[in-house]
């Protein structure tokens, strides 16, 4: 195998006395489609905070195709950020923007496009994940948590980044949007060819984009496979979760 | 440990939370003045954010100036006719308006409207990863949202002094020519007769500080503020309270060195 496109070792977190990463040893291939599963408040969404640069783990090294991503700065980052995609929980639109403006956003303010020539892209972008031009000029706040979703999705693919994180990009929304949601991913990470790294609780979303699994449970990755393999993974918790069920060895979180 | 030293460890743990927080807030203002007075610029927002702050605050500035001014011109009489003093009225009111009151209560109405309504915007953005996605998109939070709203207060809160000290002014003629029996053309003539241009500046100077207090503890208190409704609502409470008392402590501050380099 070549280089990973994104490997953690050892990444641990803590906030105060509540260790959140306990160690994390994950890595991704270029190409390659990799879910992680956990339970509320496993620490997923820090996981992949850490990993984007937007937290600074207490131990451990991330590496963005060979390059530490806590270490880089300046010009290098922003060069190293501008091939990593980010879809937010909450798609994390700007209010004060248009659509259009959204979408573009690192087009018109990072690589500084004339504008007429920025929201020709976003609405091209915008076609992509099935949006007309008509919406392109309304405000975030105009539109559904479904069309939002599928905005965010627009502005992270608009500079074809190599690298696209997910944080549960169906949770919150009907399954037939839902699953609307995964097509788009599948469809467009197809056609950029890029890597992905997604968070879901949703299975019927990890068995729709995943080729693999991993699985988050108390700051380590406990379980890691083929997305084929989820379901005869031999490992009680895996099996717990996958199966959705209160008895096992994993409590509740409450 | 032995119990008779308890209160010394809560007492050091208390101050060296107090330490950590203000270094903090010393290391987030000046990251912020440092990205304000470097490039790069984004001249859209700071456009954007001087017609917010400055213009959008006329009409109450300009509201709180004239009733301010009015106010001052009717206890100075009362209190003037004491000792014979009536005339100087005019003089009074304008010096203490330029020198005073023009700029705190510039301050003290914008620490209300911009400050916290910067850190309730900011807050917003903040538990909704908006502040996430500024910086993987490689926008800095600082040179994008912060620096901006600094150099728009800043540029724009003297702007509103100047306005403020003319409607102010015009507050006291007001009732200076229609309740105290003073001749138009009498009062406008003392008013400008000993009024040095120092009053003034010494006025702009201070609102310019005023201006940077409000928009960083906007900032501040926005960047830092936790999740939920009551989270940003008590980063609006806590910015603005803050930009208050900095602002009168540092118009104290400053009119002692204003005293001091005859200012
Ligand atoms: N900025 C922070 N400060 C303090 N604690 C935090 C912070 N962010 C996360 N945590 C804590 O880290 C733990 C893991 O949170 P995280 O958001 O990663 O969970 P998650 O696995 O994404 O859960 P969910 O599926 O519900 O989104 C939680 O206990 C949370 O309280
Ligand atoms: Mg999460």
């Amino acid at each position: 195998m070549s280089v990973p496109i994104l490997e953690l070792k050892g990444v641990e977190k803590r906030f105060g006395g509540n260790q959140v990463l306990r160690g994390v040893d994950l890595d991704v291939a270029s190409a390659t489609s990799l879910v992680v599963i956990g339970g509320s408040g496993s620490g997923k969404s820090v996981m992949l905070k850490n990993a984007l640069g937007l937290m600074i783990p207490d131990a451990g090294q991330i590496l963005f195709d060979g390059q530490d991503v806590t270490r880089s700065q300046g010009k290098d980052r922003d060069r190293m950020r501008a091939r990593i995609g980010m879809l937010f929980q909450s798609a994390a639109l700007f209010d004060s923007l248009r659509v259009w403006e959204n979408v573009a956003f690192r087009l018109v303010q990072v690589d500084r496009l004339r504008r007429k020539e920025a929201k020709a892209r976003a609405i091209e972008t915008l076609r992509k994940v099935r949006l007309g031009p008509d919406v392109a000029d309304l405000y975030p706040a105009e539109i559904s948590g479904g069309m939002q979703k599928r905005v965010g999705l627009a502005r992270a693919i608009i500079s074809q980044p190599e690298l696209i994180f997910f944080d549960e990009p169906t949770t919150g929304l009907d399954p037939i949007t839902a699953d609307a949601i995964n097509d788009l991913i599948v469809e467009q990470v197809e056609a950029l060819g890029a890597a992905t790294v997604s968070i879901t609780h949703d299975m019927a979303s990890a068995r729709k984009i995943a080729d693999e699994i991993a699985m988050l449970f108390e700051g380590k990755i406990i379980w890691r496979g083929a997305a084929s393999d989820v379901d005869v993974s031999g490992n009680p918790y895996v099996e717990q979760f996958v199966q959705g069920l209160a008895e096992g060895p994993i409590q509740p979180g409450f | 440990m032995p119990l008779l030293l308890r209160p010394f460890q809560l007492l050091g743990s208390a101050v060296l939370g107090v330490l950590r927080a203000l270094g903090h807030l010393v290391m987030f203002c000046g990251s912020v003045l440092w990205s304000a007075i470097t490039p790069r610029w984004y001249f859209g927002e700071i456009g954007r954010q001087m017609v917010r702050i400055g213009f959008y605050s006329l009409p109450v500035v300009g509201l709180a100036a004239v009733f301010i001014g009015a106010a001052l011109a009717l206890n100075i009489y009362v209190g003037g006719a004491r000792f014979n003093a009536e005339q100087f009225v005019p003089t009074i009111v304008v010096l203490g308006i330029t020198r005073e009151l023009g700029p705190v209560i510039t301050g003290l109405m914008l620490a209300g409207r911009v400050s916290a309504g910067i850190a309730a915007e900011v807050g917003a953005m903040r538990v909704t990863e908006q502040i996430d996605a500024l910086t993987t998109l490689s926008a800095s939070p600082k040179r994008y949202l912060y620096a901006p709203r600094l150099i728009a207060a800043v540029l724009t809160l003297p702007l509103l002094v100047v306005v403020a000290d003319i409607i102010g002014v015009a507050g006291g003629w007001l009732v200076g020519v229609n309740s105290l029996g003073f001749d138009s053309v009498v009062y406008l003539r003392n008013t400008l007769d000993f009024l040095e241009m120092s009053d003034v500046t010494a006025g702009l100077i201070k609102s310019g500080v005023f201006g940077a207090i409000i928009a960083l503890m906007g900032c501040y208190y926005g960047d830092r503020s936790q999740a939920g409704a009551t989270g940003v609502g008590r980063a609006a409470t806590l910015s603005m309270v803050s930009a208050a008392v900095l602002v009168l402590a540092s118009n104290y501050v400053l009119s002692t060195l204003f005293v001091e380099f005859g200012l």
